[in-house]
Parts: C-alpha cells; sequence; structure tokens
C-alpha cells in the first residue's frame, strides 16, 4: 500500500507492505541507512528516529503508522552538504562515539532533549540517552558531548560583547 | 621516548573516523546493496540435541520469491569444516549442520528470497522431523567419564585438558604454614554488539572473484573462507573498507561467510545475510567464556603468596573454534601483578549443548582476573589483613622490571604501586571507608572494591603452539604502506577491518609524528585483501602496538629516503642533512634547502636527480614483527606469551538497598597506565566502556539456560546491558610507565576496563556483605539472587 511520508521537510511517497516497520521503509525503500536496526524489540534503541520531534523506536512502529507526522531522521540533522549540526560536532569534539553503529539515534535523543530543555542537568541527559544502548563508550564521552552542545547553543543566542 | 618529545602523539585531538558516524554515513555491512540482492534467512534446532530426521523443503521452496533452500549435507558436500584451533579432527562444525544438532538455536537449513520477510515466511515452512537425543549442559557434569558426548566420534567431551607445572609448587606448598582454596564461577555472558553479524557475498563466475563485505573482526579472515569453500585465496576478497558496528572479539563471522558465500556461487547474486537478535544471542555463536576455577594458594602469615595451583573448566558449547585458546592466553599474565614463584595450572575446555564461544574482550583474561582477584581478597580475610595491604606485599615492584613469571612470560615495565597511590591520593581512600561506614550506619550493606590487573597487549598468538603442537605461529605481524604521491599528498594504509578503536586516527597520528605533517592531511586508506599486506586483525589490544609500529617504521623509511634524496640533491654528505617539517636542509648552512614538493619532485619526475640506485617514487611498507614474539614454547610450556603489560587499578564504592538486593556504585575510580596514550579521547573512551562492560559482566548479563536446554535470556528484556542510568561517572587517573617495546612507549588498550571491573565490582559486594559473614563467589550477581542471600544470612542471624 502507498503511504506518505513527511521525511526531513521532504514528502516522499513508498509503496509498502502493511507489515513493514518504519525502520525497513527509511532503509530499505528510501536508502536512509543512518537507521540501524539492533535488537529490533524496542529495547536497544538503534532505531530511533523523531516523530514530531519525539523520540520513537522505527522497528516497533509499521511506516503506515507514521504518516500524518514529521519525521526527522540523521540524514536531516546537519543544515548543509559536509556540514555539522551543533549536537553532531559535539560529540566529534569529545569523541562520544567508538564504532558509531548507535552514533546517529543517540544524537536524535540528545536532539530531541535540546529542543525542549535548553539546560539540561547529568541527570536529564542520562534519561533522555537511557533508552539507547552503546556498548563502546561507557556513556561518559555521550553525557558530555549533549552537555557542551547545549552549552554551546545557549550560546548561539547569547549577545557578545563588543571589543 | 619522554612525552614531551611528541608533536601530535598524546594531544588531544578528534578522532577522524567521528565525522562520518554522527551524520548516519558510515558503512556498515547491511548498509551495502549490490545489484540483485537477494536475502536470506534461517531455520533453526529448537533442541539442544536431536538426530535430524529429514528436512522437507517442498512448501517452502514453492513460496514466493523463494530461490532456494538448503540444508547441511548440500553445503558440506561442497565445503571444508570450519577451522578450529585444538587438535580435535573428529569435532566438526559446519555453517548447517549435518544429520545432527547439537545445541537448540542451531542452524539446520538456509532460504534464499527476494526480502528478507519472504525468506523469514518460507524458513518457517521448512518441515523439520527430529529425534531428540540426550544432552549436557553443566561443564563439569560434560568432564565427567560416561556423560553423553557432544560429537559422538570425539568419544568424550574433553577438548583441551592439559596440565602445567611451573616452579616447585609442591615444596612452596608444603614450605609455606597457610593455605586456601576458592572456588569462582565467571558465568556465561558476551560482548552483544549493538549491530548484529551482516555479510553480503557476490560472486563473479566470470573474474573468478568472490566478494565479501561483512562486519567481521577475525585474524586471517580470507585464508579461512578460502579454505572453507575450497577457493584459491586469489579468488576471496574482503572488503576491509566496512564499518564494523562494534565487536569487542566476537565478530568472527566465519560460518556466515562460508554460508552466503556458498549461495552466492551456486545462486549467481549476491546474497546477504543479517543475523537478526535471537539469531545473533541463540545462533550467531558468539558467546563468551564461561568458566569454573578452582584456586588454591599457599601463604605465609604476613599475606605473601608464594605458590597457586589453579584449575579452569570452560563450558566452550558445543562446537570449538578458537574459543578454547582463551584458556592459554591467560598463561601468559598467570599471577597477575603479583610476585607468586611458583604455579600449576590445569586448563579445561568442554563441550556442551550449548551455543558455541567465540573470542571475548581479553582472550579469557578478565575471568582469570576475577579468580586472581577474589583469591587476593579471601587471603586477607582468612588473616584479617587489610586487602590493600596484602596486595602491596604481594606486587611485582617498580624496581623488578624486566620481571619474568613462573610461566615463562616477562613483563616489560610497570610501576605498580605508584598507579596505586595515585589512585588512593585522588579518592581519597581514607575518605571513601569513611563514606562506606557512614552508609552502613544508615542500614545499607556498603562496601569497598578493589581490583588490580594486567591487561596483557600486542596480541601474538603464542597461545596457539602451546596448547596444540601441530600449530607452530611464532609470528602474529601487522603491516602499513605509506606513500606519498606526485602532488606531495599522503596515504596510509589499514589493512584490516575496524569495529570503533580509531584505527585510522592511529595511523594517521604516527605517520604525522615521524613526518612532522599535520596528521589530519594524510589520507588513510583500507585496501580489500587483494591488495593488503599482512595483518592479524585488531584483536588482543594489539593495534597500538602492532600498527602505530608498522606506520611508525614504514614513515621513517620515507624519511630516511626524502633525507637521502635532499642530501644528494644539496650535494651534502648524508649527515650534515636535517629532516625537519617536511623539508630537507644542510644543517651548517639552512637556507640551503629542498622544499617537500622539491623532494617529492625528483623522486617522482627527476630520476637524473635521484642518489645512485635509488628506486624512483615514493612508496614504502613495512611488516612488524610482534616485539619479543618469535619463539616456541618450551616443552615445559613457558612461553613468552605477550610482549607488553598495561596495569589498572580500580577502586568503587557500593551500596546495596538489603531489602531489594540492589546494588548501586557511589563512586568509581580507576588507575590506568597504558604506557604513552596516542590519542587520549580513544583511549579513555575505551577504558570506559571496557568498565560499562565489566559491569554488565559483573551484575547484568548471562546467557541463561532451563534444565530443558534452552536459552532463556533470548531478548534485551531477559540479557540485561547496562544503560546510561547503570554505568556511573568514573574518573581515570592516567599514568605512564612507556614500554621499552614499542616506538612511541605505548602499550595497549582496547581491554582495559573489562580487565578489572567485574573483579572490583565483586569485591565490593563482598566487603559490603562481609557483616553478615556471607560471600559471593559467582559472577554475574544478579539482584534477586543478591536479595534472597542476604535475606537468608539476616534470617539465619535472627534465629540464632
Amino acid at each position: 500500500m502507498r503511504v506518505d511520508l513527511d521525511i526531513n521537510g521532504e514528502r516522499h511517497a513508498v509503496d509498502v507492505e502493511p507489515r513493514t516497520s518504519l525502520l525497513d521503509c527509511l532503509r530499505d525503500k528510501l536508502a536512509m541507512t543512518g537507521v540501524h536496526a539492533g535488537c529490533e524489540h524496542g529495547v536497544c534503541g538503534a532505531c530511533t528516529v523523531l516523530l514530531d520531534d519525539a523520540p520513537v523506536r522505527s522497528c516497533l512502529m509499521f511506516a503506515v503508522q507514521a504518516d500524518g507526522y514529521a519525521i526527522t531522521t540523521i540524514e536531516g540533522l546537519a543544515r548543509g552538504i559536509g556540514e555539522l549540526a551543533p549536537i553532531q560536532d559535539a560529540f566529534c569534539e569529545t569523541h562520544g562515539m567508538q564504532c558509531g553503529y548507535c552514533t546517529p539515534a543517540m544524537i536524535l535523543a540528545a536532539h530531541a532533549l535540546l529542543l525542549k530543555n535548553s539546560a539540561p542537568t547529568r541527570d536529564d541527559i542520562v534519561e533522555a540517552i537511557s533508552g539507547n544502548i552503546c556498548r563502546c563508550t561507557g556513556y561518559a564521552q555521550i553525557v558530555e558531548a549533549i552537555a557542551l552542545a547545549a552549552e554551546r547553543m545557549r550560546g548561539l543566542n547569547r549577545p557578545q560583547d563588543k571589543p | 621516548m619522554s612525552a614531551r618529545e611528541f608533536r601530535y602523539v598524546s594531544s588531544d585531538r578528534r578522532v577522524r573516523e567521528d565525522r562520518r558516524f554522527v551524520v548516519g554515513k558510515g558503512r556498515f555491512a547491511a548498509d551495502i546493496a549490490l545489484q540483485g540482492m537477494r536475502h536470506g534467512a534461517l531455520v533453526t534446532c529448537p533442541h539442544p540435541a536431536a538426530r535430524i530426521v529429514s528436512i522437507d523443503k517442498l512448501d517452502a521452496r514453492s513460496m514466493p520469491g523463494v530461490h532456494c533452500v538448503v540444508d547441511g549435507h548440500e553445503v558440506a558436500a561442497a565445503t571444508e569444516p570450519l577451522p578450529a584451533g585444538l587438535d580435535t579432527p573428529r569435532v566438526q562444525r559446519r555453517p548447517l549442520a549435518v544429520d545432527v544438532a547439537r545445541y537448540s538455536g542451531e542452524w539446520v537449513a538456509a532460504v534464499v528470497a527476494d526480502t528478507r520477510a519472504q525468506a523469514e515466511d518460507a524458513a518457517e515452512m521448512v518441515r523439520v522431523e527430529y529425534e531428540p537425543l540426550p544432552y549436557v549442559l553443566d561443564g563439569e557434569a560434560a568432564y565427567q567419564a560416561g556423560s553423553p558426548p557432544v560429537h559422538a566420534d570425539h568419544g568424550s567431551n574433553v577438548l583441551l585438558d592439559r596440565s602445567f607445572t611451573w616452579g616447585d609448587v609442591e615444596k612452596d606448598f608444603a614450605e609455606s604454614p597457610n593455605r586456601l582454596a576458592v572456588r569462582v564461577k565467571w558465568g556465561r555472558s558476551s560482548t552483544v554488539p549493538v549491530e548484529t553479524f551482516s555479510v553480503v557475498a557476490n560472486w563473479d563466475p566470470w573474474r573468478e572473484i568472490l566478494d565479501i563485505y561483512a562486519s567481521v573482526q577475525m585474524p586471517k579472515y580470507p585464508d579461512q573462507l578460502s579454505a572453507v569453500l575450497k577457493l584459491p585465496m586469489t579468488s576471496v576478497r574482503v572488503h576491509y573498507d566496512v564499518d564494523v558496528g562494534g565487536s569487542y572479539g566476537v565478530k568472527r563471522g566465519i560460518k556466515h561467510a562460508a554460508l552466503v558465500g556458498y549461495l552466492a556461487r551456486r545462486l549467481g547474486f549476491p546474497v546477504r545475510l543479517v543475523e537478526d537478535r535471537l539469531e545473533n544471542m541463540r545462533g550467531g555463536d558468539a558467546h563468551g567464556p564461561e568458566r569454573l576455577f578452582d584456586v588454591e594458594v599457599a601463604f605465609d602469615d604476613d599475606g605473601v603468596i608464594r605458590s597457586m595451583k589453579m584449575r579452569a573448566l570452560d563450558n566452550v558449547g558445543a562446537y570449538a573454534g578458537r574459543s578454547p585458546f582463551q584458556l592459554g592466553k591467560p598463561i601468559g599474565a598467570i599471577v597477575g601483578p603479583y610476585r607468586i614463584r611458583s604455579v600449576q595450572y590445569q586448563a579445561i575446555a568442554v563441550t556442551t549443548n550449548k551455543t558455541v564461544q567465540e573470542a571475548v574482550r581479553a582472550f579469557g583474561q578478565s575471568p582469570t582476573n576475577y579468580a586472581i582477584e577474589r583469591t587476593i581478597d579471601a587471603v586477607a580475610y582468612h588473616l584479617i589483613l587489610d586487602r590493600l595491604e596484602v596486595r602491596r606485599r604481594n606486587l611485582i615492584r617498580h624496581d623488578e622490571f624486566p620481571y619474568t613469571i613462573p610461566s615463562g612470560t616477562t613483563y616489560d615495565s610497570g610501576d605498580y604501586h605508584t598507579v596505586i597511590e595515585k589512585v588512593l591520593a585522588r579518592a581519597p581512600y581514607d575518605g571513601l571507608i569513611e563514606e562506606r561506614n557512614s552508609l552502613r550506619k544508615q542500614g545499607f550493606l556498603a562496601g569497598i572494591g578493589l581490583a588490580a590487573c594486567l591487561e596483557p597487549n600486542g596480541g601474538n598468538s603464542s597461545f596457539e603452539p602451546l596448547l596444540n603442537p601441530k600449530i607452530t605461529t611464532t609470528t602474529w605481524m601487522e603491516s602499513c604502506r605509506v606513500s606519498i604521491e606526485a602532488t606531495g599528498a599522503i596515504t596510509a594504509s589499514v589493512n584490516t577491518t575496524s569495529s570503533g578503536q580509531g584505527h585510522e586516527t592511529l595511523v594517521g597520528t604516527a605517520v604525522g609524528e615521524v613526518l612532522e605533517i599535520d596528521p589530519d592531511r594524510i589520507r588513510v586508506v583500507r585496501p580489500d585483501s587483494l591488495n593488503a599486506m599482512p595483518s592479524n586483525s585488531p584483536v588482543g589490544s594489539r593495534m597500538a602496538i602492532m600498527l602505530g609500529g608498522a606506520a611508525f617504521h614504514a614513515a621513517q623509511k620515507l624519511k630516511n629516503k626524502l633525507l637521502a634524496i635532499g642530501a644528494h640533491d644539496l650535494n651534502i654528505p648524508l649527515e650534515r642533512a636535517v629532516y625537519a617539517d617536511g623539508e630537507v636542509f644542510e644543517k651548517e648552512s639552512p637556507q640551503n634547502r629542498r622544499s617537500w614538493q622539491q623532494l617529492v619532485n625528483i623522486a617522482h619526475r627527476n630520476y637524473h636527480l635521484l642518489p645512485k640506485g635509488f628506486e624512483p617514487g615514493l612508496s614504502e611498507s613495512h611488516i612488524l614483527q610482534v616485539p619479543t614474539g618469535g619463539q616456541l614454547p618450551t616443552a615445559d610450556g613457558r612461553v613468552q606469551m605477550y610482549p607488553c603489560f598495561s596495569f589498572e587499578f580500580h577502586v568503587l564504592l557500593a551500596a546495596i538497598d538489603p531489602d531489594l538486593g540492589k546494588l548501586a556504585i557511589r563512586k568509581y575510580l580507576v588507575g590506568h597506565d597504558c604506557g604513552t596514550v596516542i590519542n587520549p579521547k580513544i583511549v579513555r573512551g575505551m577504558t570506559m566502556g571496557g568498565i560499562a562492560h565489566g559491569i554488565g559482566a559483573a551484575l547484568y548479563e548471562e546467557f541463561a539456560y532451563n534444565d530443558e536446554g534452552q536459552l532463556i535470556a533470548q531478548t534485551f528484556m531477559d540479557y540485561l546491558l547496562p544503560s546510561a542510568h547503570e554505568v556511573p561517572p568514573v574518573e581515570i587517573i592516567h599514568h605512564a610507565t612507556p614500554s621499552p617495546h614499542t616506538v612511541f612507549g605505548q602499550k595497549g588498550s582496547g581491554e582495559s576496563g573489562y580487565l578489572g571491573a567485574p573483579a572490583a565490582i565483586a569485591s565490593a559486594v563482598n566487603d559490603a556483605l562481609s557483616p553478615l559473614g556471607i560471600f559471593v563467589n559467582q559472577l554475574p550477581i544478579k539482584i534477586a539472587a543478591l536479595g534472597d542471600m542476604i535475606a537468608a544470612a539476616r534470617e539465619a542471624r535472627k534465629s540464632k
């Protein structure tokens, strides 16, 4: 069946089986391979995408259910070709990853947090990523990346002192 | 070399690999979609042991989109058995079971269809008739004569039963006033990467090349595939420019690739197999050690341990690949960081009807460290001595290095006492004790955990000839090629896959350091296996030492060549020429110089300006032998196992809620000495990740089986991975004792954290339980079991 998906601000008409998960649809039909399968039962969070800015498990959702939502994937975060969003750059700055497999989902979970909380505490950050498993890092540099991105993004709107 | 002399090494530079991952542009095996690619799915055995009576493929074959259904007989007829480490020719392992299936979840048939969903639908329609057979699950039971043999042809379940005696153990025991026996068990867990194993194979019959894209971390993978698939090595092309989504040892995938390699050849189109999580946990053959230790030590009244007897029995599951070798590597650090002068070691590997074991981070050393550390704590409790003091008295002293342990390995360098004192000062230790005591007053069971352990690194494979005399491996080389192109650009090679270790950053840093050029200007490439130089993959915490060393030497050769070209063109003797910042000049008259581009031009375009006999162009390679390696073991089993030894000292404070058994880590510090740190961000991440993994192994993760032989932890709701909530902030205290065997003084750190965290957490739990007079001697220490133990102990106290 045909669904109309709004992904990263663009509309995509896709033919899917009713049983096709949003995850499989994004990866197999739309070649958006930044979203990853980890457990496919909703625990590890590697398949996280944002629906109306809220993190969801794309492995637990059918593609047809996503019709009508604004979907954000990792491909939609950077503003231009070759550029990095502040949260992406912060993950590079602290090396908040190793193998990179959980990273896109982790960044989307962090992005969703920062959309609603510009000054998160450590507990806020831990809570926001606690549904995303990382086996490489032990999370410390991920938590630091998110705190760093928050700090930098808060600074963006602050009037600069004139010299 | 001291840290001060470095330009790029040890500086806090970004990791170049990260940019592609943060935008979702990693290239993982499951992202590779070849033209005309079809998909595999598997049929698995539901019994722990069964004879396969018949396989009816007819219904499955007629399902939509299905191209073929294959069974074990078909694949076996076209392939060789999968390679095994030990000399056990009658324990044969195949991608699909032939006649007998030996664990619940073992693959018995495979389906290829247009889509994965169609393949799975069809797999459900394959009807297999089984005749259940007797089975054995417990390792100790499997070791006994008369237990049902997993491989009838082999005659028993014993794959390995080897005893070693190093030094005068009986005399040391007889002369010691005290002895103590401890039995500890390391539960079955694994590394369980978030990415499952994935592989794509494509056969081109006209070129006669099998292309393999796999999420693999496996030494000599192309060699093994070539042997199994009966293809010349020149017909197997493994693509190393595939990002691997975590491995930590287990992503070996030889049976997976052999299966899809066979299918791609039979069908004439590309085939992809991606494990789902159930296949990964049940049939992916990636479980870790499940090991029972009996340790006995002889010691004097001061707690100084003179001798140790250790028996380690490992339940390796239904088949054996390299996994039994995990009993061999710990021989190279069998006394840990301690001065125990004689050792008896019995290493036993048995088959059972459980999922197959694979190499796990630290290759068997972490369980052994746990056994040693638990024993040290037990000695302290026995003598009513401070646990820290007993460690201090037994640790090898800084002035004793290089230090040769009874089993023949010489530790390169270390300063264990200093690392420990730095951590204790930072904690501070007195404050931790006060905090523990105050928690106890508040009604918690609180404890301090201590663990001092070694991380052998450099990844030599000396355990192969030690445990299988038919193997004569004495090198475990690694290579790098560095080229300067005609435009002056530099490329350097990594000849294997990586799974998050930052090898591109490592090579860039090493080459940049030598050539005195910004590492970000150096392109790092990954040739495929037909173009690659010899590699043994990132195992055994070896790449900083081995790949970093190979890159250093290859760059050094180029630098020497540039220097000779410059000196020749400046018409000065070589000894008066100086290389700096990519230029060559005359020492006394620095204005006499040749720029980088001038030197490169001469090499690439001006043969007439080259020194006589020089090859044109600028491309040099180096194949590095493992430092200190090269000898076969002695007859009594002494061998230089690994070249370098990192040290870590863990201290933590934990509080257990006595009613729930729930443990919370209140404070965690680790002292870490891996010699010169090449990239601080990478080393920190590995240490933190290792501790997180160790927390999992100590408290949460277990591939539990029921008595019927079914794996009952098959999902992440049963097999619990630590989330950000379970991993506390950890303070890492660095210390650098450079290794004399490496180019920058670096040691390995890929397994750091995991080596000591399980032992340290167990130590904290036992300190917390000590007021109740009970001890836990097995991992993982699950909340429910701990709660029950505490309740029973309190009940027993009340009734007294």
